[in-house]
């Protein structure tokens, strides 16, 4: 088995080929997303492929050190063309065919006029540990 | 077995072991275990007197440490002889135990785990899902509490408002995983509110109470948040309104006000109405104006716009709320009610999407995109 992360971006990523905000869909719309995103979870639970999934805030910022006895900088909120993460879903799958696979099913969830989002959806996958068989 | 009785007899056995000298740290771990050993020996043979055998048991285990602690370390032991048991005050040592877990000089999270466990007599594991973190993190933080509070000593009464601040926050963390801290901070603040006479205490109760008779109908099937002014009141608990408003009248005739009578006073004001139509607007302005006077929180001025919004017409809650921090948490969902109300859809639908990005949760991000996706819908025709 192999993990992957399944990244979503509220910035960074190309555009999506339905790309409507969702405070402009019907509301009934939104139910019908909503429900896709869940039936989605607990089906991969049921195959025993589901570990983590998190939302992320969209408000943040860039923090680093600075210097010895100084706050710490940060910078930010960030400007619109930078790149920003909504949330992740990480999966455990046999193969990276599978992985792919899932990421398209994700990024198939319904939207505007209930028609797919084609989102862009961040495969990458983690570092492995090593093998006792060297 | 009968593990809600064994959760029950938890604080008052430690109590009973810090009181004969256990320091806080030990008399904890030793109550643990003997747990442990209540679970493997009495299914075969239950004791006549649960409290006395696990007060005996949980000594011994605690002699034992204590021994073999000082023999680790070459010195004299402190507690060699077993004193007598006599009855034990169990009202008070429960209550020096919830003031020992919500000592001021831990963090809000620190008093949080320590009541849950050693008040609560939740194991670590059940702290660990209900708080959604590694059960080796929430380990951690436990004994570093326990070691915070090791060397308090009781020579002057605590101070109840801490110990209420605790049992708010575990409250308001509501239910996931297995344990629904809800449900387990009414049963702490009952304990708590039989043990003193507290007016502020049974104000927190009737809080609680009237809260949880209304969750039924807080979530809609799919999950979603449903608006007190939408909620299907038949879904609400009468009888814990009874008892939160029976609670809460007793204490308001003490004539002692605090924050927490305040809030469920206008908790009690929202169950009495049957239809929100009927809710008494004028009445809950003006607990709401005893909010401020007594806490001047921002988020309490907030509520309050609101409710002039409801009083008054949304005119007069729009200049309320132009007065605050427009920073202030739901400042921006709020204006996006009161402008809907006020006839203007076009504002109310940007404010809702704008209040949306800044939610706190994803129930709220989602229930005010849905507020402005309906807005826009109508706007659309």
């Amino acid at each position: 088995m192999a993990k992957y992360l399944l990244l979503k971006h509220y910035r960074g990523a190309p555009a999506s080929v339905n790309d409507v905000p969702m405070d402009q869909w019907e509301p009934e719309e939104i139910s019908a997303h909503m429900q896709y995103m869940r039936d989605f979870a607990a089906r991969l639970e049921s195959t025993g492929e589901f570990v983590d999934s998190q939302a992320l805030s969209p408000e943040g910022s860039f923090v680093r050190y600075d210097g010895e006895g100084r706050p710490p900088v940060t910078d930010g909120p960030f400007a619109e063309t930078k790149d920003l993460i909504a949330g992740w879903m990480v999966i455990d799958v046999e193969t990276y065919e599978r992985a792919l696979e899932l990421a398209g099913e994700l990024s198939a969830a319904p939207g505007a006029g209930g028609k797919p989002i084609h989102e862009w959806l961040e495969l990458r996958p983690f570092y492995g540990q090593p093998t006792v068989v060297e | 077995m009968n593990e809600s009785l064994l959760r029950e007899l938890v604080p008052a056995v430690i109590g009973v072991l810090v009181r004969r000298g256990a320091d806080f740290a030990a008399a904890e771990d030793a109550v643990q275990d003997a747990l442990v050993e209540a679970v493997r020996v009495w299914p075969g043979d239950p004791p006549r007197d649960p409290r006395g055998w696990l007060i005996t048991v949980a000594w011994r285990k605690f002699l034992d440490a204590a021994r073999a602690d000082a023999s680790r370390r070459h010195r004299e032991v402190r507690v060699e002889t077993e004193p007598v048991p006599g009855p034990g005050k169990a009202v008070d040592d429960t209550l020096r135990l919830y003031f020992l877990c919500a000592h001021p000089s831990l963090t809000p999270a620190s008093a949080v785990a320590l009541t849950l466990r050693a008040v609560g007599g939740l194991t670590t594991r059940q702290i660990a899902q209900a708080y959604l973190v590694p059960e080796a993190t929430m380990a951690q933080r436990i004994s570093r509490a326990k070691r915070t509070v090791s060397d308090v000593r009781f020579d002057r009464p605590g101070d109840v408002a801490t110990v209420l601040r605790v049992l708010y926050l575990v409250f308001n963390e509501g239910y996931s995983g297995d344990i629904d801290l809800a449900a387990e901070a009414i049963r702490l603040t009952r304990r708590l509110a039989a043990a003193t006479r507290h007016e502020e205490v049974a104000g927190l109760l009737a809080l609680m109470l009237l809260h949880h008779a209304r969750r039924p109908a807080r979530t809609g099937p799919d999950g979603r948040l449903v608006p007190l002014a939408e909620q299907d009141r038949g879904l609400w608990d009468t009888r814990l309104i009874a008892e939160g408003v029976d609670v809460l009248q007793a204490a308001l005739a003490r004539d002692r006000l605090g924050e927490f009578q305040a809030q469920a006073a206008i908790a009690a004001l929202h169950a009495d109405a049957r239809t929100v139509e009927e809710t008494d607007w004028v009445q809950i302005v003006e607990w709401y104006d005893e909010l401020v006077r007594l806490t001047g929180n921002p988020v309490a001025r907030l509520n309050r716009a609101v409710a002039v919004g409801e009083a008054d017409g949304p005119r007069a809650g729009l200049a309320a709320l132009a007065e605050l921090d427009p920073s202030l948490p739901r400042h921006t969902a709020a204006a996006a009610y009161l402008r809907e109300r006020d006839g203007d859809p076009v504002n109310a639908a940007r404010l809702y999407a704008e209040a949306a990005r800044s939610a706190p949760n994803l129930s709220e991000r989602d229930h005010l995109t849905r507020q402005a996706a309906r807005l826009n819908a109508r706007l659309r025709g």
